[in-house]
């Protein structure tokens, strides 16, 4: 692999203020803390407010779906969606996400049906979208793992001189992982075109950001691997947006990989299994409130006039008709040919599969007699 | 100096690697000449290079496999006639180098990997096992990954510590996976070609105590299907199944037990996953006996499914319990002990005598 173009890491380390260009009462910030990058303009960030909110009114939806039964499991990311959205309105169409478990919503935002999505969390099947069609890696369970795929798949890019970009999220529990360290020394080593977007959301689980690093930040790891790292205010999508697609253009233009730091938290539970109250007190959730990154660019919004009837209207009819669609879609039992679990563990038949193949589907047959035959 | 220091400072000479080039190996040969001898490093570096010149999108990295052509020479002079973009040095880091080849066949490619030896794939068993023998299914094979992940595996060659392990149970026991060992230059080839050109991943253990074995053999060259077992000695009496380094081990029985007056079949299986019942199966009909060899300890291992497996297809067939000779249930020994580890002939003959026939 040749690292044809080399660019000098910048000498410094993040600044200690996390970069901004909204503050919670929705006026622009000026100064040090935008370190240079420019406010997205309006109708970008209309178009940023308006995914963020249909959002937040899908997983409300699917929260209470989980709570009724219909999902397995359902991990929210209530109160990070700038930083989910923002990096996914950052990439082109030719572009590669790799998500977690958490960031559905990013796939939701890149054009994936809710049924494709939630057959996950379902339990119909592991990935129940197609990875090539939408350039979405499967959400990764395993931590840190799919950051390294995703430095491969834009190496591979690198070499077919393609101009494909990958962003792979991770949280602030990965990074204490190998593989988030293998995958930052790789792409930088590779001057692979790929962005890491670590939602810091405070929590891994239930163990909190003081017990997980020491380090100050953790885009301040970023100028050890030789690569340039920002700490950004991750509940402002402006800010998130700025700097991702910086990140991305820069990629894009091969001058390597990019660390990026969203301060963020996770407003739910880990997952549905999970009591948040055992590790931590609800006044520090409820003081979070203050930070809502939809609140914020509304305010902003509003401010600056884009915000009518018509338009807040519109996008609360987009969002009821997409909680409903996803609501009636789940509400639907799914038609599950069991006997598919043999047919795509090989690229060719085995013979040792197909005789299992044939016990469960015996197997089936006579359940299904016993069942007929009780009835 | 130990034979792998030998190796690992480069002294190919005394180390016993074939010293000429594969291009030499594969010259055509004169009419009624014999086919050159080739060795199983010569094989395996034959078949990489006619990999890397066939499909474009075929690239060899990993640690060290890059000018230095690998600690046991095997990509020997491919970075030179490939390039940077086609083989390379990796960081040091297995994870790292299985995490990445994973995408890099999302994208199209078809990597060729090296783990450099055995024990150092423990670091990539989490990518390996969660992901590479994964991806297919969850995906319901719309991503396919075509992925070879080369294995320098076993002992006999004086390793220390974490340099002899023998790691087959993990990946046989891991759904997605084919698993492969050649024990012979020809199959090394033909199996390596197999093995790259398959579109789903292969862990292919190369027994590095035989990588400097020679045979005459034309390259390139097509043995077998990598997932089939082959009969390599017939015999009637009994059924030695061994693969990679006990291939060797149990045709040397073989050949003690002729003297002796026994009659004894050796099947290569070659393919550890899938298992070849077929061959497997009509061998011991035909002979009643069975015992298998490897290296690897015992408790859990590899003997343990092929010895199940040929116990329930074939039991009305079966005069006497199928038999395990392996390595001891100890971590891999230090290099003046491993002789007393390994399996040799004379302990498969010794265990054939509890039969008592």
């Amino acid at each position: 692999m040749s690292n044809d173009v080399l660019v000098p890491a910048p000498p410094t380390l993040p600044t200690h203020k996390p970069i901004r260009l909204i503050d919670e009462t929705g006026r622009a910030v000026t100064g040090t803390q935008t370190a240079g990058f420019r406010m997205p303009d309006t109708d970008t960030l209309l178009s940023l407010y308006r995914r963020m909110v249909l959002a937040r009114r899908f997983e409300a939806q699917v929260t209470a779906l989980t709570r009724q039964g219909r999902l397995a499991t359902y991990p929210s990311a209530l109160g990070q969606e700038a930083c989910e959205i923002a990096s996914v309105a950052a990439l082109a169409q030719q572009d590669w996400l790799f998500p977690t478990y958490r960031d559905t919503i990013a796939l939701l935002t890149r054009g994936v049906s809710p049924v494709e999505i939630l057959s996950f969390f379902r339990g119909d099947w592991h990935t129940g979208f197609d990875p090539h069609a939408h350039r979405i890696s499967p959400q990764s369970t395993p931590l840190a793992t799919q950051a390294l795929h995703a430095v491969g798949l834009a190496t591979a890019a690198k070499l077919k001189q393609d101009d494909t970009v990958a962003l792979t999220f991770l949280g602030d529990g990965s990074t204490s992982e190998g593989d988030a360290h293998e995958a930052f020394n790789f792409a930088s080593v590779w001057q692979a075109p790929v962005v890491f977007v670590i939602q810091n959301n405070q929590y891994a689980i239930s163990v909190p950001y003081s017990k997980q690093s020491r380090a100050r930040t953790l885009a301040d790891r970023a100028i050890g691997y030789g690569m340039p790292g920002y700490y950004v205010d991750g509940n402002d999508v402006a800010a998130m947006y700025a700097v991702v697609t910086a990140a991305v253009e820069r990629a894009r233009a091969g001058h390597g990989p990019t660390l990026i730091e969203g301060l963020t938290y996770r407003m739910e539970a880990h997952t549905n299994s999970d009591d948040p109250t055992r590790y931590r007190e609800t006044s520090e959730t409820a003081g979070w409130l203050d930070h809502d990154p939809i609140d914020r660019v509304e305010k902003h919004l509003d401010r600056a006039g884009a915000l009518t009837t018509a338009v807040r209207a519109s996008i609360a009819a987009e969002a009821e008709a997409l909680a409903t669609a996803t609501r009636d879609a789940m509400n639907e039992t799914p038609v599950l040919d069991p006997l598919e679990v043999f047919d795509h563990v090989y690229s060719a038949a085995r013979p040792a599969l197909l005789e299992q193949r044939a016990f469960l589907a015996n197997e089936l047959a006579h359940t299904d007699t016993r069942e007929a035959g009780a009835a | 100096m130990t034979l792998l220091d030998e190796i690992r400072t480069g002294d190919a000479r005394t180390a016993g690697i074939s010293t000429s080039h594969a291009s030499a190996e594969r010259a055509a040969p004169a009419i009624l000449s014999p086919a050159p001898a080739v060795s199983i490093a010569g094989a395996l570096n034959a078949a990489l290079r006619d990999a890397l010149a066939a499909d474009s999108n075929v690239v060899v990295f990993g640690e060290d496999v890059g000018p230095l052509g690998g600690v046991f020479r095997i990509t020997d002079a491919l970075h030179a006639e490939f390039g940077e973009d086609r083989v390379w040095d990796s960081p040091l880091a297995e994870s790292g180098i299985v995490g990445t080849a994973i995408g890099m066949a999302m994208y199209g490619l078809r990597p060729v990997i090296e783990m450099q030896f055995d024990a150092f794939s423990y670091p990539a068993f989490e990518q390996i096992t969660s992901h590479l023998a994964k991806m297919r299914n969850r995906t319901k094979g719309r991503v396919t990954l075509p992925i070879v992940i080369r294995i320098p595996y076993a002992g006999g060659i004086g390793g220390v510590e974490h340099h002899s392990d023998s790691s087959e149970a993990y990946w046989t026991h891991t759904p997605g996976l084919t698993v492969v060992s050649p024990s012979n230059p020809a199959d090394a080839y033909s199996m390596l070609r197999e093995a790259i050109e398959s579109d789903d991943p292969v862990i292919f253990l190369e027994p590095k105590s035989r990588y400097w074995a020679k045979d005459a053999v034309e390259l390139p060259v097509h043995t077998a299907p990598m997932t089939r077992a082959v009969v390599l000695r017939a015999g009637t009496d009994v059924t030695l199944l061994a693969y990679g380094p006990t291939v060797k081990t149990a045709l040397h029985a073989a050949e003690l037990g002729a003297e002796e007056g026994l009659s004894v079949e050796v099947v290569d299986l070659r393919s550890l996953s899938p298992f070849d019942d077929e061959t497997v199966g009509a061998s011991v009909r035909k002979t009643s006996r069975a015992a298998v060899i490897h290296e690897a300890a015992q408790f859990g291992g590899y003997g343990a499914e092929v010895a199940a497996r040929v116990t329930e297809r074939q039991f009305f067939h079966l005069a006497a319990p199928v038999l395990r000779i392996t390595g001891f249930d100890i971590p891999f020994p230090s290099p003046k002990l491993e002789e007393h580890y390994l399996p040799t002939a004379e302990r498969v003959l010794a265990a054939l005598d509890t039969w008592e026939w």
